[in-house]
């Protein structure tokens, strides 16, 4: 693929804290080669603005090779960026054309505040995997993993969700913040399998009072969770998770 | 876990729309089906309304269909608040918008429009209740003599008020915006309450297609039909 270099526009989400009223700040930048990482054009500006004596703006980012789901940028009008099934991180400025303006906003839901610029509190998240995304099994040796068999398209089906890495742009994207694609993930993959059984009904019980509880908004099945899904969490998963809810909340006994 | 926890959480609200939905898209069926009676004219020229005011009197003459038309009427009003209260609450999980949408990158509008949509089949709703439940349950209408039996004269009224242009235009609309809010809804309903199975799920989001398009174009036709004289 060709090289070029390119001059752009950035218009970014600039808000000092939780507290603050944000607001769009421009930046230029120029020489930007189509080879950076989306991210790394993101460093050359913070650098630009350091040595400017501006802050540079806060946003979260580790692995930078799309499976910690740490980064979160609402590009354009879109999680991740314009590419399908990708991370922010795994955006390429090749994407871009000289003299393009990018617009980058924080993931907007009230159960995601934000903390600074395009840093948002995600916790919301761990707290529902607490709730019950687990199975409890005695620790000592690893047991074999081929001990209990398991028929291949549950394997299959288990594997395709348990890749969600709860990055939120399903809660981005959905029209009423809710996080039933990642919730469904989480417990999906566990349902799916043997191991996942003697906690199920309390496991989807549990999740969805934690996942009503943090505020986020119910599913109304447009999709949208599904087309941004930078792993590509299928839609299925929430019609699993209405089940097992559905399932446990009409048998529990208690 | 107390049946109310259960009834107000995220899924069991929506549980609550997709059964609802369910049984108002069954009672479809039967509004359509009987209605259609009206085309009967078409198949013989004898019967001038007579299949389709004897198939009205059945559905208010029979015990059945009344304790049945209690149901709908508390189903549909079930379904229009509890579809209210889940638009409201959804929308007020993002206090800040964003400055460039998604839009239908992601999703169909007529998927993200369910609670307009469903605002404009309510308002339908009402004037088209005035114009026919009302007088045949309530205020009276005037009868017509089949087989020797008074009956109530319910194609007449139906041929009277589609008269008026503006009520034509106005079932169209009603008429399109069900037909967008079953395309979304029919498949919906059934994610809802936990169909998982890809053979199943493709089978009825293929029916609920065909079932939107099918049922709203013989409800439009009737409007049309009588408008324009193809049914007299």
């Amino acid at each position: 693929m060709e090289h070029y270099n390119m001059n752009l526009t950035l218009k970014v989400w600039r808000q000092k804290n939780n507290k603050a009223k944000g607001g769009f700040e421009t930046y230029k930048l120029s020489d930007i080669s189509s080879e950076m990482s989306f991210l790394e054009m993101v460093d050359v500006l913070n650098e630009q603005l350091i040595r400017e004596g501006q802050d540079p703006i806060a946003f979260d980012h580790d692995c930078r090779e799309g499976i910690c789901g740490t980064c979160s940028m609402y590009i354009d009008g879109k999680p991740h960026g314009p590419w399908h099934a990708n991370t922010t991180c795994q955006l390429h400025m090749r994407a871009y054309k000289d003299g393009d303006t990018i617009t980058i906003e924080p993931w907007r839901a009230n159960a995601f505040p934000v903390i600074k610029d395009l840093m948002v509190d995600r916790t919301s998240f761990d707290r529902i995997i607490q709730a019950g995304g687990f199975i409890s099994v005695n620790t000592g040796n690893a047991v074999d993993a081929n001990a209990i068999p398991i028929n291949k398209d549950d394997a299959d089906a288990s594997f395709a969700a348990a890749a969600c890495i709860g990055c939120g742009a399903c809660v981005a994207a959905c029209k009423n913040s809710s996080a039933m694609l990642f919730v469904s993930a989480k417990v999906s993959h566990l349902a799916l399998l043997p191991q996942g059984q003697p906690e199920h009904k309390g496991r989807a019980l549990n999740m969805i009072a934690q996942m009503d509880k943090e505020g986020f908004g119910s599913c109304t099945n447009t999709g949208a969770c599904e087309a941004v899904c930078p792993k590509e969490i299928s839609l299925e998963n929430i019609a699993r998770l209405n089940n097992e809810y559905l399932g446990a909340g009409l048998t529990v006994n208690n | 876990m107390k049946w109310s926890e259960f009834f107000t959480s995220s899924i069991g609200k929506k549980f609550v729309m997709a059964l609802t939905g369910i049984f108002l898209i069954l009672f479809l069926i039967v509004h359509v089906g009987l209605n259609a009676c009206i085309f009967a004219t078409w198949f013989d020229s004898e019967d001038h309304g007579a299949m389709f005011n004897k198939a009205a009197h059945f559905m208010g003459a029979n015990w059945v269909p009344r304790l049945l038309e209690i149901g709908l009427f508390a189903g549909i009003l079930l379904h229009i608040f509890q579809g209210y209260a889940l638009e409201m609450k959804n929308r007020s999980t993002r206090s800040v918008g964003y400055a460039v949408k998604l839009g239908n990158r992601g999703s169909k509008w007529y998927s993200r429009s369910m609670g307009l949509l469903g605002t404009l089949v309510f308002l339908f709703l009402i004037v088209h209740i005035a114009q026919f439940w009302v007088p045949s349950r309530i205020t009276g209408l005037e009868e017509t003599i089949i087989d020797g039996k008074p009956y109530h004269d319910l194609y007449r009224r139906m041929i009277e008020v589609f008269q008026q242009p503006w009520v034509v235009a106005l079932y169209l609309v009603g008429c399109a915006s069900l037909l967008f809010h079953l395309l979304h809804g029919f498949q919906s309903s059934f994610r809802t309450i936990g169909v998982v199975n890809k053979r199943y799920m493709s089978l009825i989001q293929a029916t609920g297609v065909a079932f939107s398009i099918i049922v709203v174009l013989l409800f439009a036709l009737m409007p049309i039909s009588m408008h324009l004289g193809w049914v007299k």
